[in-house]
């Protein structure tokens, strides 16, 4: 019989209690335990993004974390950038991504989305070249870029 | 690929992480960061039947002045040496070279212990750490030593440490005045290994003479590669260009041995530690002009 462990974790603002098998990644907990489907999985080795979340706000690989080593901490993922679940309103970082076609297929979005918004957060006013080297941490098969650094400009302008 | 089952631990001292690694042997992994270990868990390149976790152990995760040198826990993360004023004013070079490891989202993770304990030939801070003359401070279960970073690197991704022993404690000693540093790399994108890798420290004499060089290159051998021919040409002398250029020059002829693969070629790996040894000599050499320290 595996080893299972209690773990409680806050996502998204809710407290979610469950037993987890060590070896299950925190990807796959959000995914098929919570059935967070928002965050998505490229690669298990840290090299494409698309599993980023905000890990007590900062931006970190779900697939480089096991679910057993959040117990105790604060998550949030895409499902939680909207103000209100209930309603369309979208958060204004996805906003923009909207209005610039920061998105086509739409695999990469969750995580270019969680790091620039710990980034943001950190840095209102950033430099085309800053907002180019945070986002190199994310592969994106579609926009060719541009299109993405163009909505976080937006989005930077808006706070202002 | 998922990992493969492992038993999960959680100490809350290091005393009880020593007792578990002395417990389970060779079995035993330990997790810090996990943005080496996980990936090659992931595709079972690695399956530990034991992983004892680092992450609650609060007494290795610092950064603290110890008379005039620099104290860093090893759990520290290597986001927090980058936003460290401590580490700015005492340790400049590393705070230069941090934010050349991948992406801040693998830095938030990543530790400044796990990094010089993977040992990775292609790393930024086992290269700082050969130039800065580290020293690594390790415990097991009975006892503790503190291992100077010349003997730290044995290999490819091996290094002193025993299988019953944590890195627990990075010292940084304190430099002497008229001391210049610098770092720099090559890379393809931005946040991938680099192709090379330099760090340079210089200790300049009343006379303006080099005292005391550090060179050293990543990716051009085993671990960080320490450039002995090229110190030897600089000790004594100006280091004026054309020096300099020398210096550089013996280390691509003499000192390094650079690999082939499909990043770069064995050739093109020299060259770039012709040119990038070159340039962080120099900045190193004008920063040990205008007094700054390492
Ligand atoms: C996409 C990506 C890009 C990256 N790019 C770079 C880069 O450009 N440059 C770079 O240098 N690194 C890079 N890395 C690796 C990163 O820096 C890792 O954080 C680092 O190599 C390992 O540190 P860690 O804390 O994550 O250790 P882990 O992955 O947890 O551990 C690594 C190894 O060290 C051992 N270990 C850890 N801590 C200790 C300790 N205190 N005592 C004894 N043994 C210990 C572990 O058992 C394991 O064998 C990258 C990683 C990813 C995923
Ligand atoms: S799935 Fe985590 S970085 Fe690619
Ligand atoms: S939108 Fe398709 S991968 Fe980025």
């Amino acid at each position: 019989m595996s080893q299972q462990i209690p773990i409680s974790v806050n996502v998204n603002g809710t407290l979610y209690e469950r037993a987890v098998e060590p070896r299950l990644l925190l990807s796959d907990f959000l995914r098929h335990e919570l059935e967070l489907t928002g965050t998505h999985v490229g690669c298990e080795h840290g090299v494409c993004g698309a599993c980023t979340v905000l890990l007590d706000g900062d931006a970190v690989r779900s697939c480089l974390l096991f679910a057993v080593q959040v117990d105790g901490h604060g998550l949030v993922t895409v499902e939680g950038l909207a103000p209100d679940a209930s309603s369309d309103r979208l958060h204004p970082l996805q906003e923009a991504f909207r209005e610039a076609h920061g998105l086509q297929c739409g695999f990469c979005t969750p995580g270019f989305l969680m790091t620039l918004v710990a980034f943001l957060e950190e840095n209102p006013h950033p430099s085309e070249r800053e907002i180019r080297e945070v986002i190199s941490g994310h592969l994106c098969r579609c926009t060719g870029y541009q299109s993405i650094v163009e909505a976080t400009k937006i989005a930077a302008r808006r706070s202002a | 690929m998922k990992p493969a089952p492992f038993e999960y631990y959680r100490p809350e001292t290091v005393d009880e992480a020593l007792g578990l690694l002395a417990e389970h042997g060779s079995g035993a992994k330990l997790l810090a960061g996990g943005q080496s270990l996980v990936p090659t868990m992931n595709f079972r390149l690695a399956q530990p039947a034991v992983l004892i976790d680092l992450n609650a152990l609060a007494e290795l995760e610092h950064i603290e002045p110890d008379g005039d040198a620099l104290r860093i826990g090893a759990m520290t993360r290597q986001r927090q040496v980058e936003r460290s004023a401590l580490v700015a004013e005492r340790a400049p070079l590393l705070h230069e070279a941090v934010p050349f490891i991948g992406h801040p989202q693998i830095r938030n993770r990543g530790t400044i212990g796990g990094s010089i304990a993977h040992a990775d030939p292609a790393a930024e801070l086992p290269v700082v750490m050969l130039a800065r003359r580290a020293r690594l401070h390790v415990r097991n279960r009975r006892d503790a030593r503190s291992i100077p970073v010349d003997e730290f690197f044995t290999g490819l991704f091996a290094t002193a440490l025993g299988p019953e022993e944590i890195l627990v404690d990075i010292e940084l000693p304190a430099v002497p005045p008229s001391t210049g540093w610098a770092f720099d790399e090559v890379a393809r994108r931005h946040g991938d290994f680099a192709l090379v890798g330099a760090a340079a420290v210089v200790t300049l004499d009343d006379s303006g003479r080099c005292r005391d060089v550090r060179l050293v290159f990543s990716s051009v051998g085993d671990g960080p590669v320490l450039a002995h021919e090229a110190a030897r040409q600089l000790e004594g002398e100006i280091p004026d260009d054309a020096a300099v250029r020398a210096a550089a020059g013996a280390a691509a002829e003499r000192d390094v041995d650079p690999p082939s693969d499909i990043h770069a070629s064995a050739a093109y790996r020299r060259q770039l530690v012709r040119v990038i040894g070159t340039r962080v000599l120099a900045r190193a050499v004008e920063r040990a002009r205008n007094g700054s320290v390492s």
